[in-house]
């Protein structure tokens, strides 16, 4: 088989390559370490069960939609009662439900999110918890 | 018929997946197998097929261009149209690769009054430039779930595709456009006649297929969420070579990325290649330089030829004696 321009049909499978293979050539040598959010603040440590709004699968993958949900019902239809999965009341809050239980925004929240670079525009206006 | 069956193999695929991961268990085969297949047959292919390509001499240059051909100095010569070197060429190309300029051009064709007219049609340009430009953003997009750390621009990248905040998690318009676009260009080959005359198999399945990866995908992200965390964890495994099957990666996942796997490994050996034949198009990477430079035609072998003065020299006695006038005494 003759190829023709080699030079040029050479640097074109190089880039190909290069781009073709480039989530694996960015990840070379790096260990990347599973994202490990941190449950031991104060008021998780206080309770005897120790729970979140729903159960823990649910709100991995969903508590986007939940905060979604409790947004919309807080500010369009001004209800602010949640009731839990174990029949517990929350007062549906980011800043003064979600954020007591998980004071420790950077290790938790975070933690995920940086992740999977999601950057929640929340704090844009609600105030989260101060951490040193 | 070709749409029909082009569906069915789609939906088949689907049913494949959703089967293997949901009755059979085979995690591991759908979550790094087959997408190991899939890159390497994809790598290898679409090398292949270049190699095919550049074994094929293009001996003329092939100047089907819109403009004037460089030419005498007081007549103006289209630089980009009829590019007489390389800077020209490559304007045209990135022309043509990032704006679809050709495409541009499109035109149809109607029977008014018994009269042919044409008339200007740039949906097919729009909604291929629509499609094309988001599948591109879509997949970098994507290189959040690759990498780690993932570098800041492509959070720049995100907050402009989901600046409407509409919903959580947040609306990404190029998701829309994506499966609006495909879904044009699909009503489009049932819905035109001549189009619908002309299209095969292998014009629907990839746009059922990527019609396929963009509802999983949709889906995924607003309506049967995963677990994005250890979905990362999966596909790091796979692009550190040390694949494994965390817990909580949904059922729709596996069914998403399969479809990815089939058209990865089907991408060489279809259409889809003309990601790499764009670059190899005579029409758009030659210069017209025909009047500057002599081309050789490399196939041309050395041709036995009898000249009428070799011709004369060998009768020249016989055609004197005859009678024939000759040349030279
Ligand atoms: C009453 C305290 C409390 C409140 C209020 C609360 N959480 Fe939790 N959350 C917990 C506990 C305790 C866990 C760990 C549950 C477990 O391990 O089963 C948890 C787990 C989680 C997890 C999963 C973490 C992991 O390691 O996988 C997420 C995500 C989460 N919470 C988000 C939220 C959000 C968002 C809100 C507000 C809507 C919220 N939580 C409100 C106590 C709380
Ligand atoms: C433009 C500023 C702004 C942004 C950005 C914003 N919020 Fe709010 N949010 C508000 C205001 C104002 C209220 C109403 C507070 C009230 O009525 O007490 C509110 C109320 C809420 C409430 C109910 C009341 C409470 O105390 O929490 C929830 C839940 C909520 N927001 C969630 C979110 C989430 C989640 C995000 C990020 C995706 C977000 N918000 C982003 C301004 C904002
Ligand atoms: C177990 C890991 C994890 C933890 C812990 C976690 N998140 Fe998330 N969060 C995610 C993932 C993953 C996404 C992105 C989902 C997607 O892209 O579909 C997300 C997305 C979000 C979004 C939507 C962002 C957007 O712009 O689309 C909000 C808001 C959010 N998280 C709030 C919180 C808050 C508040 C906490 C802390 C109380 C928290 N999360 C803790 C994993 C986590």
């Amino acid at each position: 088989m003759k190829i023709y321009d080699g030079g040029k049909i050479f640097i074109g499978i190089i880039i190909f390559l290069s781009v073709a293979t480039s989530p694996f050539l960015f990840n070379m040598g790096k260990a990347t370490a599973k994202p490990d959010p941190k449950l031991d603040t104060p008021e998780i440590q206080k309770m005897k069960k120790k729970q979140c709004v729903e159960p823990k699968e649910f709100m991995r993958r969903e508590h986007m939609k939940l905060l979604n949900e409790w947004r919309d019902s807080v500010v369009r239809e001004g209800n602010m009662i949640y009731i839990g999965v174990g029949g517990e009341v929350y007062s549906m809050s980011l800043q003064s439900t979600c954020m007591k239980c998980h004071s420790n925004k950077k290790k938790f929240c975070d933690e995920c999110h940086k992740y999977v670079a999601v950057k929640p525009y929340c704090w844009d206006c609600h105030i989260a918890p101060k951490e040193n | 018929m070709g749409a029909l069956l082009s569906l069915s193999t789609a939906l088949i695929l689907v049913l494949i997946a959703f089967a293997g991961v949901k009755e059979a268990n085979l995690h591991f085969l759908f979550g790094a197998i087959i997408p190991y297949i899939a890159i390497i047959t994809f790598i290898i292919g679409v090398i292949y097929r270049i190699l095919k390509w550049a074994s094929s001499p293009v001996p003329f240059r092939i100047p089907t261009t819109c403009g004037q051909q460089k030419s005498l100095p007081w007549i103006k010569h289209s630089k980009i149209e009829n590019p007489s070197g390389t800077l020209g060429v490559i304007v045209r190309m990135a022309l043509e690769v990032l704006l679809f300029r050709s495409l541009f051009r499109n035109l149809k064709t109607e029977l008014r009054e018994g009269k042919v007219v044409y008339g200007s049609e740039k949906w097919l340009w729009l909604a291929g430039l629509a499609f094309h430009w988001s599948f591109l953003i879509i997949l970098l997009r994507h290189f959040r779930l690759f990498v780690d750390p993932v570098p800041a621009s492509l959070h720049l990248l995100e907050s402009f595709d989901g600046f409407l905040q509409i919903g959580m998690p947040r609306l990404f318009i190029t998701g829309i456009i994506l499966l609006a676009s495909v879904s044009y260009l699909l009503f489009r080959r049932f819905y035109i006649p001549q189009v619908r005359y002309i299209s095969l198999a292998n014009d629907y399945f990839p746009l059922f297929l990527i019609l396929g990866i963009g509802i999983t995908g949709v889906l995924m992200r607003y309506f049967i969420k995963v677990d994005v965390v250890n979905t990362k964890h999966l596909i790091m495994g796979i692009f550190t070579l040390k694949p494994e099957i965390p817990e909580g990666v949904g059922g729709i996942f596996y069914i998403h990325i399969f479809l990815v796997s089939v058209l990865f490994a089907y991408f060489p050996f279809s259409k889809l290649v003309h990601m790499a034949g764009v670059f190899m198009s005579p029409t758009r990477n030659l210069s017209n330089n025909s009047r500057m430079k002599r081309h050789i035609n490399p196939w041309n072998y050395p041709v036995k030829a009898h000249t009428y003065e070799d011709y004369e020299n060998e009768f020249r006695e016989k055609m004197k004696k005859a009678g024939l006038p000759v040349e030279k005494e």
